[in-house]
């Protein structure tokens, strides 16, 4: 008997599958062993956890394991699609060291700073933690005890903690890690428009004809976005791609119009453009005299260093950074004047021909064009003025807030949206868009939370920057920190960050789900749930709300973080934390603990755990006994009602795939501003920009200046960090993956050959990246992905043994406080 | 046009019984202590001493074997078992489609791109690769001979047993 090829291959291929799967080979065909139940898998959709993007995913369980992911094709977002990581999400839950008990440092069996992380149950972890926060709310008060979050955070985890935080513990020092991410967008978003978030949405991406880039590599950061983006211009040949940035990348390779430019210069080049604009005649004269204003902006604001640093001596404008006084058309004509093709060339180093083209994309009046940033524009030193700046070019064409005419501000977390800035765990922000230092806003939040009026402070807290440096210095005291990994990500981490974790007047908490850098230096780590551990809800970068059940449980006692919360929050009563003339004033808050007050206040406990769905655990829920996530979300929602911020009710949410706010009778809202499209636009206004009160979108005029720090001859060469498509931030989940960590298994320097030649260095050598605030070793790449010009180097920042933060500046945008991790100035030396 | 192996029956076995296990199990490079602390891997914890000095270890080597990896699950996008430096992907050319596309695989005897991407955004088919998958590395990517740095307890839907 002769056996053909097909035939061995058939019979081995079965034999090595069922050796691999443990079962023995059957004699035979048989049919579906164990019947159709077997084969079946249970599908629930849920958000993809990295990007801001906002992919849905569908998520197949067996016996509380996930055990495959896909792309939801009834998700709007994505159509069935996911990025390499989105498609591995099965086993982002599922690294080896998942931690699944709380972790005290102890030394002779109790806890001690220099101890060794010993295993203990919830409540001696609890203990230690209270006996310490209250320590410190009694030793220097509520200033000296601060959170650090994250666009992580699922919507109520941020609104519970911003509860706890401002009306348990009366604190603001409460500041999310996207901070470091998009402060500097939402700050512009305001200063311009008096709203935050994007006026368009997702939709523009099938109606522009243009798109540009700016400092934003979407091919590797934004892979779902970029399928749209690239799906349109090469479907429709007329559409242009514009792509600026320092250095050339993947999303360099779809532009047709590709820009490298000087760090920094972008500045100007914004201001070339709305020059252009002018002196071509192409302003819309009609929609800039009915909807903008113009003002300018305070100049030489300094560059968010310690006080101390000459830098900030040296500037005039920085004490009142944001200031801003009224100008008009003219002026601001006159102020542009000065940003010629030649000046703006020679600065930026492009050529004239390509600042050319980039500008008339933006001046013909035929074209809709789609500005896209993200940490380009958001980590810059200017990163507020950079923001404005391409709100200006929108605002004189009249091109905003239509299908195609579009600037969007992408994010980086799946959340930085719907739990950073809606729900605002900011240090100086409430609840849609209010603010602390606001009298109105605190008394209406107040009443919302039932708590009594003058128990919010009003003194902004700590942003994310100056936690590490009040750490440092002995001010702050008492921090926990969840769902994100700081001391990976802060800059300039070895002087600024490292030291306040560890110094010895500091009680650090960490809650996470994976041993991080950040959890290896705390005092104590709480284990997290993670993802679909758990009930949650995110909100994406085109205001799109949307839900997930809890589909499997947690591993040992990881708890999610509302559970952590909320169960810490028992620990405290009223009469400890708060102010005795305000408890004289409202004795009926007498003796209750945080949890009865926050919690427990006829509102977060309104609805009973009979709410959820039989077929999905729950597990904070019940241990509560009542649906806390409905209850917060419903809480929260009554913000924004009525105010532009309109939320659909909580259960909608769990049926389809998310809503865009403003949801009005059961409607989403993808463009808002303009008439038919936003129904917070009375008939007859065209568009109005209502977050203002004159409804007016603010033209700005800022100048063009230069970096904190700049290449000179001791260190001579720029650094821009950043992300690489495999990798999400610090790597903490997607290096656990093994497909994903052996795609990319660590950080390198990437750098131009001529630049790695002249020093002596080869390809794959090992080199020290060397800054004035300390350094890292790592491998030089001449010829990967993105590929340098002279003079600028690019190193990521997912490896937690290659720490490029050692390297970069802590300077931020002075009006924002976000740092700028994209330009300092360093050496490279072979190791 | 790359050189291929399926007809080596050996070869085929180590890789799928690779492809399994990797996925599955093995790999203890780290993970916990016997006191249940965490190991320090310093790719994933940071060194013992975080702000020392580390060595970078050199670049991990492409794996160009050519041998197809079992996927995880039926909707994971394979892992390209080749070499794609140099490989240009940008507005005029795709490398990657001169092999896998449906009309070239005869000629290259390379797997044929799947039928979902010739599906446009509203699921209809077109006659080649739908413009949205035109990128092939968003999803596709190259491994290296870098060694896995934690387990991974990902179990196979084969395998998952209902608990006693």
């Amino acid at each position: 008997m002769s056996l053909s090829r097909r035939d061995v291959l058939k019979a081995h291929a079965a034999a090595v599958a069922a050796a691999a799967a443990n079962i023995s080979v059957p004699a035979v065909a048989q049919p579906v062993a164990g019947g159709i139940g077997s084969l079946e898998i249970k599908w629930s959709k849920a958000p993809c956890r990295f990007c801001g993007t906002g992919c849905g995913v569908m998520v197949g369980v067996k016996e509380n394991k996930v055990v495959a992911t896909h792309g939801d094709t009834l998700a709007e977002v994505n159509r069935g699609l996911n990025c390499i990581k989105g498609y591995f999400l099965s086993k982002i839950m599922y690294g080896g060291d998942r931690l699944t008990m709380p972790l005290l440092r102890k030394k002779d069996g109790v806890f001690d700073k220099n101890g060794e992380f010993t295993p203990v149950g919830w409540d001696e972890a609890f203990d230690i933690m209270a006996a310490r926060a209250k320590q410190t709310l009694k030793d220097k008060g509520p200033t000296a005890l601060g959170m650090f979050g994250s666009g992580q955070w699922t919507v109520w985890e941020g609104y519970a903690a911003t509860k706890l935080m401002r009306a348990g513990f009366r604190s603001n020092n409460l500041d999310p890690n996207a901070r470091h991410c998009m402060a500097s967008a939402a700050y512009a978003f305001m200063r311009t428009f008096g709203m935050d978030e994007p006026m368009g949405c997702y939709d523009d991406f099938e109606a522009a004809d243009a798109f540009v880039l700016w400092g934003s590599n979407m091919a590797e950061m934004h892979p779902i976005l970029w399928t749209r983006l690239t799906d349109r211009r090469l479907s429709h040949p007329h559409v242009k791609v514009a792509v600026l940035s320092t250095f050339t990348n993947r999303s360099s390779d779809l532009a047709d119009i590709p820009i490298v430019f000087k760090p920094g210069t972008d500045l100007a080049i914004l201001n070339y453009i709305a020059n252009h604009i002018i002196s071509t005649g192409r302003v819309n004269n009609d929609f800039i005299n009915k909807h903008t204003s113009f003002v300018k902006g305070a100049v030489d604001i300094g560059y968010g260093l310690r006080p101390e640093h000459p830098l900030e001596k040296k500037a005039a404008g920085a004490s009142n950074a944001a200031a801003t006084q009224p100008i008009d058309f003219d002026a601001y004509a006159r102020f542009v004047k000065d940003y010629t093709l030649e000046k703006v060339s020679e600065l930026s180093g492009v050529e004239r021909g390509f600042l050319q083209e980039l500008a008339e994309l933006y001046a013909d009046p035929k074209r809709k064009v789609m500005s896209l940033w993200t940490m380009g524009f958001n980590q810059h030193v200017r990163g507020v003025w950079a923001n404005q700046l391409v709100y200006n070019l929108h605002l004189l064409t009249g091109k905003i807030s239509e299908p195609g005419n579009s600037p969007f501000s992408l994010t980086g977390q799946p959340s930085a949206c719907g739990t950073a800035r809606e729900v605002g765990t900011f240090a100086h922000r409430l609840p849609a868009d209010m603010t602390v230092t606001n009298p109105e806003h605190r008394k209406h939040a107040e009443e919302i939370w039932r708590v009594p009026n003058g128990l919010i402070p009003e003194k902004p807290g700590y942003h994310a920057v100056e936690q590490d440096r009040m750490l440092k210095d002995g001010k702050l005291n008492f921090y926990w920190i969840m769902v994100n990994n700081n001391l990976q990500a802060a800059a300039n981490n070895t002087q600024e960050t490292y030291p306040g974790y560890r110094n010895p007047d500091n009680f650090i908490v960490v809650s996470d789900a994976y041993p991080t850098v950040t959890a290896m230096a705390a005092d104590l780590i709480l284990p997290a749930a993670m993802w679909v551990e758990k009930e949650g809800a995110y909100g994406n970068a085109e205001r799109r709300t949307h839900f997930w059940r809890q589909l499997v449980n947690a591993p040992g006692q990881a708890r999610s973080d509302l559970w952590q919360l909320m169960e810490f929050s028992k620990r405290f009563t009223t009469d400890e934390v708060w102010p005795a003339e305000l408890l004289a004033a409202n004795p009926n808050y007498r003796g209750k603990t945080l949890f009865d007050v926050l919690f427990r206040n006829g509102n977060v406990d309104k609805f009973p755990v009979t709410e959820i769905p039989a077929e999905y655990e729950n597990r904070e829920s019940k241990a509560f006994g009542f649906y806390a996530q409905k209850g917060l979300f419903e809480e929260y929602a009554a913000f924004g009602r009525g105010h532009g911020h309109d939320l659909a009710p909580f259960d909608t949410y769990h049926e389809g795939r998310g809503l865009r706010w403003p949801v009005v009778n059961g409607k989403e809202t993808k463009w808002r501003y303009r008439e038919g499209l936003d129904p917070y636009v009375k008939a007859g206004k065209g568009v109005d920009f209502y977050g203002n009160p004159d409804g007016r979108a603010k033209i700005i005029a800022v100048p063009y200046e230069p970096p904190a720090e700049s290449p000179d001859s001791e260190f001579d060469i720029w650094l821009v960090t950043g992300r690489v498509l495999e990798h999400w931030h610090s790597g903490s989940m997607t290096m656990r993956v093994p497909e994903l960590y052996k795609s990319f298994p660590g950080a390198r320097c990437f750098m131009h050959a001529e630049d790695a030649r002249a020093r002596g260095i080869n390809q794959g050598a090992e080199v020290r990246v060397i800054s004035r605030r300390g350094e890292m070793r790592t491998r030089v790449d001449v010829r990967g992905r993105n590929r340098m010009p002279r003079g600028v180097v690019f190193v990521p920042w997912f490896d937690a043994s290659q720490l490029i933060n050692k390297a970069t500046l802590d300077a931020t945008d002075p009006i924002s406080k976000q740092t700028d991790f994209k330009k300092c100035a360093v050496r490279i030396v072979p190791a | 046009m790359r050189s291929q192996n399926r007809s080596r029956l050996s070869a085929f076995r180590s890789s799928l019984v690779g492809a399994v296990l990797g996925g599955a199990v093995v790999f203890a490079v780290g993970a916990f202590s016997a006191e249940g602390v965490p190991d320090i891997v310093p790719r994933v914890t940071g060194g013992a001493q975080p702000m020392q000095d580390i060595a970078a270890p050199a670049l991990a080597r492409p794996v160009t074997d050519d041998k197809r990896k079992m996927r995880n699950y039926p909707e994971q996008p394979p892992v390209i078992p080749h070499s794609v430096d140099g490989y240009q992907l940008s507005l005029r050319t795709n490398r990657c489609l001169d092999c896998h596309r449906r009309q070239f695989t005869e000629g290259s005897g390379a797997p044929m791109i799947s039928v979902t991407h010739f599906m446009d955004r509203d699921s209809q088919v077109l006659a080649d690769v739908t413009p949205r998958r035109y990128f092939c590395t968003a999803c596709h990517v190259p491994q290296t001979d870098a060694q896995p740095l934690v387990p991974n307890t990902f179990e196979d839907m084969l395998l998952v047993k209902p608990k006693p």
